[in-house]
């Protein structure tokens, strides 16, 4: 088996070209002056630079970290990092009659067509390249809707007293010590709103790309679906290849009103590192959601493909009665990568139920951590969790690794934990040799396999797109 | 068809096959008879091609080419199918789009177009029938919970879908009550083709009486210590493998 093992490492990650663009860049390093000049190139309101210059100052007195999640790399050095870099193109950006070629070309070899003939159907499009948006795709349709779908920065212009008052409302600036770094450098990112009672009509959907050398990405993504409303978002994400690790310290927080849902998916695919561990992005980002209304639902999914290492638990808290919150993960880790991801369930309200589904799959030298905390309040009366965590090894120098947390304070809480772990067997793959498959089609079967609660939870579109990137990420694991 | 000329194979330290010799040609159904732990599984898996077996002498000739050269799915797309003594289990996958899967690998490695989903379940629709089944079975993961009696159907459902040159089946019949075997040994017969061949692995007698062989090999500790008709079958169940060792023993 070992000897099969071997090759899996040897993927081909073919979204890591570069486009040769001019950037509009902050000088390297970090102080009061860059976050100033960061807001004032967003032409931002005083309001904002000074809960970002607060932001900031906090961040000073925290610490990176480093002992808790079971990861390690070198430190970051946050000044030899530039927080903000734009493609300096002849016309603005924002509108997609008068994007770069450039970029459109970018955005097509990725497989988002950004102009109008080819959009994809039934999907608006936020497409975020280094620290702003070049545009965003379907916005009047969705505008007819009473949908506001657009970049960040445009939404502090155009809807300031929205962003004012939910900005930090479900991730507090002072959260933990990457959540205030974005929140003092964030850039762009996108912004939804979908006002009471509106089915969003069609799926929304942020492409983020990291193409700038030395430059952290830090998106902020705001989602609030108000009473009755509901949407459902995708953010996928992709990175040239680099030697050097790329910082990307996003937060995403969504607000759910009374009977609202918002489901939002993920497929990270940055770029991972070579097979030695060099390169690839630090992905340390904090998602949360807030269940603030009764009756309402929040549920995250995600597939982690990418990264040199990941850390992230999107989260939910329940604070409304009745209220549902759901995450299903697959985490994938090949080569060097490392992933610590995982969720809390914060039960606030009587009858609030939580589902976690998490498939955590390593290979080559990969390490995949699950951390979860279900922690249940003395008012959740007849709250309800089910967990279910199932690891898969592929190969004998990967590692998988299970840290769940369970805090109940209501004794009519009822919570539930399974666990597994299984190793891909010789057996199962020459089962499926001998019907025909090769070897990398057998495995990515037998991955697709046990992925598939998660899959399943993907919109449509996607989920072939995810079955898809989980062969390529787990190419030649197995020869 | 298929030739087999001092074949040996080890897994680990262990000898298993000691020299064998077999011919099987196109039309015929051979059985392969023995002891537990006599190499029988061994010499299917390795035909197959299974990586925990290591060749370490003779050759294979499938319809003249080196089969011990070919990788197992090269072995399966070129007709090769083994019915598993112990199918394995893939959870999450349904057995249709499993067998979707195999088929249309088979059907691109011989230069012909994928079939769609409605055209297959035509086809499959055919073959449950020859297996008894209705079309529940299809949507239900691969083997996953599956009883000893429906993982050994299912082989055969597999078998009918792949339409194989050489089918070997490993103790297909073990565990099965006597409507299964009813069902298994009617589908070998409807496969029955003047230009495909089949070897039946099996530790008893029982399932020749639905399937009448042609040649019949006893196996006993890595070797073929007789071959001959149908009726060896029979002798070797009134009289039992010791009698044979016995024999054999004598005679060398
Ligand atoms: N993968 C393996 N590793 C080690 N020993 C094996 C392996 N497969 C079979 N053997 C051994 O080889 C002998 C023959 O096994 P097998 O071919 O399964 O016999 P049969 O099918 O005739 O009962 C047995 O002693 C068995 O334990
Ligand atoms: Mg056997």
């Amino acid at each position: 088996m070992s000897s099969s093992v071997e090759a899996l490492v040897n993927k081909e990650y073919k979204y890591g070209f570069v486009t040769d663009i001019e950037a509009d860049s902050a000088p390297m390093g970090l102080n009061e002056d860059i976050i100033r000049l960061i807001s004032s190139k967003k032409g931002e309101p005083g309001w904002l630079l000074d809960w970002r210059l607060k932001a900031f100052r906090g961040w000073l007195k925290m610490t990176e970290p480093h002992n808790w999640p079971n990861i390690s790399y070198t430190p970051v050095d946050y000044q030899a990092l530039r927080y903000y870099s734009a493609p300096r193109t002849a016309k603005p950006l924002g509108s997609l009659d008068e994007v770069d070629p450039k970029l459109l070309e970018t955005y097509q070899k990725l497989g988002i067509p950004l102009t109008e003939q080819k959009l994809l159907a039934g999907v608006a499009v936020d497409a975020i390249f280094d620290s702003v948006s070049v545009g965003t795709t379907y916005k009047a349709k969705l505008a007819e809707a009473g949908v506001i779908f657009c970049s960040f920065g445009e939404a502090v212009r155009e809807h300031p007293d929205l962003v004012r008052k939910y900005l930090g409302s479900v991730v507090p600036a002072s959260d933990n010590f990457f959540a205030a770094l974005n929140a003092a450098v964030f850039s762009d990112g996108s912004f939804v709103f979908v006002p009471r009672g509106v089915k969003c009509p069609m799926e929304l959907s942020t492409y983020f790309r990291i193409n700038a050398a030395d430059t952290g990405q830090f998106e902020r993504t705001l989602i609030i679906a108000e009473e009755g409303a509901s949407v459902s978002y995708l953010e996928g994400c992709t990175a040239p290849k680099r030697d050097q690790n790329q910082l990307h310290a996003a937060v995403v927080e969504l607000v759910a009103l009374d009977d609202a849902s918002i489901k939002y998916s993920t497929v990270q695919n940055w770029y991972a590192g070579d097979e030695e561990g060099k390169g690839g992005i630090y992905n340390f980002v904090t998602k949360r959601g807030k269940c603030v209304g009764v009756n309402s639902k929040i549920s995250w999914t995600q597939v982690e493909t990418g990264s040199a290492i990941t850390w992230k638990y999107p989260s939910v808290i329940l604070q409304g009665d009745n209220s549902v919150g759901e995450f299903y993960s697959v985490a994938v880790v090949n080569g060097r990568q490392q992933a610590d991801t995982g969720t809390k369930m914060i039960h606030l309200g009587k009858n609030t139920r939580s589902t976690i589904v998490s498939k955590g799959i390593s290979a080559g030298r990969g390490q995949n951590s699950y951390r979860g905390l279900v922690k249940v309040l003395p008012k959740a009366a007849s709250a309800r969790n089910y967990t279910q965590c199932d690891s898969m090894l592929i190969g004998n120098r990967c590692g998988a690794h299970t840290f769940p947390y369970i805090d109940v304070q209501n004794s009519t809480a009822s919570v539930e934990h399974e666990a597994s772990t299984s190793k891909i067997g010789e057996d199962q793959i020459f089962y499926l040799k001998q019907r025909g498959l090769n070897t990398e089609n057998a495995i990515s079967m037998i991955v697709n396999g046990f992925c598939k609660e998660v899959f399943k939870e993907l919109p449509m579109e996607f989920a072939v797109e995810a079955q898809k990137l989980l062969g390529v990420s787990l190419e030649g694991s197995v020869g | 068809m298929l030739e087999i000329k001092g074949l040996r194979a080890r897994a680990g330290e262990k000898e298993i096959l000691r020299g064998i010799d077999l011919t099987v040609n196109a039309g015929e159904i051979h059985a392969v008879m023995g002891p537990n732990g006599s190499g029988k599984s061994t010499l299917a898996q390795v035909l197959a091609g299974h990586p925990a077996y290591e060749v370490t002498g003779g050759e294979v000739q499938y319809d003249g080419n080196d089969l011990l050269d070919m990788d197992p799915e090269v072995r399966a797309q070129a007709g090769i199918f083994l019915a598993f003594q112990y199918p394995v289990e893939i959870p999450g996958i349904s057995n249709a789009y499993f067998l979707r899967a195999a088929y249309n690998e088979i059907r691109k490695a011989r230069g012909h177009e994928e079939v769609d989903s409605m055209d297959f379940l035509d086809l499959l629709e055919e073959k449950l029938r020859l297996v008894e089944w209705g079309p529940e079975i299809m949507s239900r993961a691969v083997n996953s919970g599956f009883s000893g009696g429906e993982k050994k159907r299912n082989e055969i459902l597999q078998m009918a879908v792949l339409e194989p040159r050489l089918a070997i089946l490993d103790e297909t019949d073990s565990g099965l009550d006597i409507d299964a075997l009813r069902i298994v040994a009617s589908g070998v017969n409807a496969l029955r083709r003047p230009d495909n061949a089949t070897i039946i692995v099996t530790h008893y007698q029982r399932l020749l009486n639905y399937i009448v062989p042609d040649r019949v090999h006893v196996l006993s500790a890595g070797r073929i210590v007789k071959s001959g008709g149908k009726e060896l079958a029979l002798e070797l169940e009134a009289k039992g493998y010791e009698w044979l060792e016995q024999e054999v023993g004598a005679a060398s």
